[in-house]
């Protein structure tokens, strides 16, 4: 067995347990989290990955208390963020929270700046909500910020509007809006997805540099394992609203148990398969109304057996933190 | 800058030349002519129609008919058919009875429809937003005349004040505050009634403008930020969702003169609106190809300021 990961700091930052999510339809309730639990330690990175459609986004804005309610109902759960649960704060209560102590890099690059206001202004005003400093200071910070970020002559580019930038410099610009408050946690869904290949990886420097000077806390989200890979201290396998594994890096990567998270590992590109035709899971996501009973993920499992379409399946402890959500697999491998 | 306005008014006024020619060629290409009006009439005696054909013109070919006519509007000289007076002092006193008519109209449709279209999106759903959708599909279903008449008896029997026309006939010698009072009676109605079908739809419109603005990413950008929700509706929403509202502000310009030729004769109000009805029952080429010639400038001018408002508030149009 592999030694378990320690934590930069043991303190747990943010920890997310039995979350639920649903959404209301006209004659359906579409469970689009479903049992959610994770958490993350000061200074590290985790890393939620699933495919399109997981409820990913739906649990990093719950984090913030940003499903639209109605339709979203947060139907059971616990967010805590050191000592507060989120989900009993008022309004006034999370907008504290927002952008000061949790803040949010979107998936969108194009479309999450306003188009109407400079760049300047939005982070500046980022500033305001939390804190009261001099127009001079705020100034000064938004500067920095953007120097920070690596945008070149950020003096002249404050007064720029989102249209003006390349998608590349927008997420930068995101990026140093959610900095500005120095928040505990960052929570970034999928920044560079919209992004070319060589501006994904200065992003994920970037965030990475970013880190590495305070303690800084990052969730990432994204179905990417390339980018898990190289940026995640721990991984949680996302699955129709579930957690089906989690574990440090290594151990999801070296020791996959759970049969979905082999599946993503199998379909990702290398070089010792160039050449084969890639593996893809037969199947797709199912939808958050209609789920299959039983374990989700059974209807696309090569290892499925009878149970597996009757028992919601329970995690499994591999030890040092490994968890997969996959008793027949487990009881196989005890066996071996 | 420049050279965009420059080449908005080339432009424009290539526009308004085949706007004159291709109405005065409807008008004159149309069937029917001042004399077919009223054929029982004894004035119309076939010399009459000669002389009066000779008088206007009319005898000549088309694009001398033309080239006479506009010579005559721009140097201020034309006259009506009918009574043989100058066109434009004609218009210009129907437009200023038109004018408070139109001002306070719009007022009404633009100061009530923003805040009530802005409230029902943000409380999409509720009991405001209900009443709002309600009472607007009423609005935009009840015809306008009838509408007028309920309002007018309710009006008249409950307050016991005249409505129709401008003014009390015969008020000459009362004070003041009276005259102004009446005056504010006998425009209210008329305007009020001009707005409801202006706020009826415009409000639907402000409503679905702001609800979509609503779902943008930006929006969810505000709120992440910590922003209080006045300040992501207000500020991050309103901004956006204003946009389109620019390009229809310059193009109720043009309201000055087709005004409501309906609200106006229910009311005899002495309008410009029901002077151009008018002139068209009369066959009136004049008084038509004036009126219609001054509203494509309006357009005109109205698409022109659109421009330039837009210019202004959304940065990512450069030229
Ligand atoms: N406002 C909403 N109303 C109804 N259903 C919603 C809403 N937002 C999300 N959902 C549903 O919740 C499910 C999870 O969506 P989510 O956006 O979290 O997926 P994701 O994992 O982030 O996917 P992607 O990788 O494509 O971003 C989806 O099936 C979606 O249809
Ligand atoms: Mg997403």
């Amino acid at each position: 067995m592999e030694e378990a990961y320690a934590p930069p700091h043991k303190d747990t930052l943010l920890l997310v347990e039995d979350l639920r999510v649903h959404f209301r339809g006209h004659d359906h309730v579409a469970r689009a989290v479903d049992g959610v639990s994770f958490d993350v330690h000061t200074g590290e990175t985790v890393c939620l990955v699933g495919e399109s459609g997981c409820g990913k986004t739906v649990t990093a804005l719950a984090i913030l208390g940003l499903v639209p309610i109605p339709p979203g109902v947060i139907a059971s759960g616990k967010i805590r963020l050191r000592d507060t649960n989120l989900l009993t704060l008022t309004e006034e209560g999370l907008q504290d929270i927002r952008g000061n102590q949790i803040s949010m890099v979107f998936q969108e690059p194009l479309t999450a700046l306003n188009p109407v206001f400079t760049i300047g202004d939005q982070i500046m005003e980022a500033i305001q909500v939390h804190e009261k400093v001099s127009e001079n200071e705020r100034r000064r910070r938004c500067i920095g910020l953007l120097t920070d970020v690596g945008i070149p002559s950020p003096e002249a580019r404050l007064k720029d509007y989102p249209h003006q930038l390349s998608g590349g410099q927008r997420q930068r610009v995101m990026v140093a809006m959610a900095l500005a408050c120095h928040p505990a946690l960052i929570i970034a869904d999928e920044p560079t997805t919209a992004l070319d290949v060589t501006v994904q990886a200065q992003i994920l420097n970037l965030m990475k540099s970013i880190q590495h000077a305070s303690a800084m806390s990052v969730l990432y989200i994204t179905h990417d394992l390339g980018v898990v890979s190289t940026v995640a201290d721990r991984v949680y396998v996302m699955y129709a609203g579930l957690i089906v594994e989690q574990g440090t890096r290594d151990q999801v990567f070296q020791h996959p148990r759970h049969p979905y998270t082999r599946g993503l590992l199998a379909s990702l590109p290398s070089r010792s398969k160039r050449g084969k035709r890639l593996y893809s899971i037969p199947g797709s996501v199912p939808n958050p109304a209609f789920k299959p009973k039983g374990c989700p993920f059974h209807p696309r499992c090569s290892a499925a057996i009878a149970e597996c379409a009757v028992d919601f399946p329970g995690m499994c402890d591999y030890g040092h933190g490994h968890l997969s959500r996959c008793p027949p697999v487990y009881s196989r491998e005890r066996q071996e | 800058m420049f050279s965009f306005i420059g080449r908005s008014i080339i432009q424009k006024t290539v526009t308004l030349f085949f706007v004159s020619v291709i109405s005065f060629l409807i008008i004159h290409l149309a069937p029917g002519e001042p004399s077919q009006v009223d054929p029982m009439n004894p004035k119309f005696t076939p010399e009459m129609v000669e002389r009066f054909r000779q008088e206007f013109h009319l005898n000549e070919p088309l694009y001398t008919q033309y080239l006479l006519f506009y010579q005559d509007l721009f140097t201020g000289k034309i006259v009506s058919w009918k009574d043989n007076q100058p066109v434009l002092a004609k218009i210009w006193e129907r437009f200023l009875n038109s004018l408070p008519l139109f001002i306070v109209g719009t007022l009404l449709t633009w100061t009530l429809s923003f805040p009530v279209g802005i409230r029902s999106a943000i409380f999409r759903g509720g009991i405001y937003d209900r009443s709002a959708t309600f009472f607007a599909y009423l609005l935009i279903s009840i015809p306008g005349f009838f509408f007028a008449y309920v309002l007018i008896i309710f009006v008249v029997t409950v307050f016991h004040v005249p409505v129709i026309g401008m003014e009390t006939f015969g008020m000459g010698a009362a004070s003041w505050p009276h005259l102004f009072m009446d005056r504010v009676w006998h425009l209210l109605l008329p305007s009020v009634l001009g707005a409801t079908g202006g706020i009826a739809v415009l409000s639907r419109y402000v409503r679905s403008q702001m609800l979509e603005v609503e779902g943008q990413d930006y929006v969810r950008t505000a709120r992440a930020k910590g922003l209080a929700p006045d300040q992501v509706h207000y500020k991050h929403a309103l901004r956006n969702a204003l946009l389109p509202f620019v390009t229809m502000f310059g193009l109720i310009l043009p309201g000055l003169i087709g005004g409501s030729v309906i609200i106006e004769s229910i009311f005899s109000w002495p309008g410009m609106g029901r002077m151009a009805y008018e002139a068209i029952l009369a066959r009136d080429y004049p008084i038509i190809l004036t009126v219609n010639f001054l509203s494509a400038v309006l357009v005109l001018i109205g698409t022109f300021v659109s421009d330039l408002l837009y210019l202004m508030v959304d940065p990512r149009i450069r030229l």
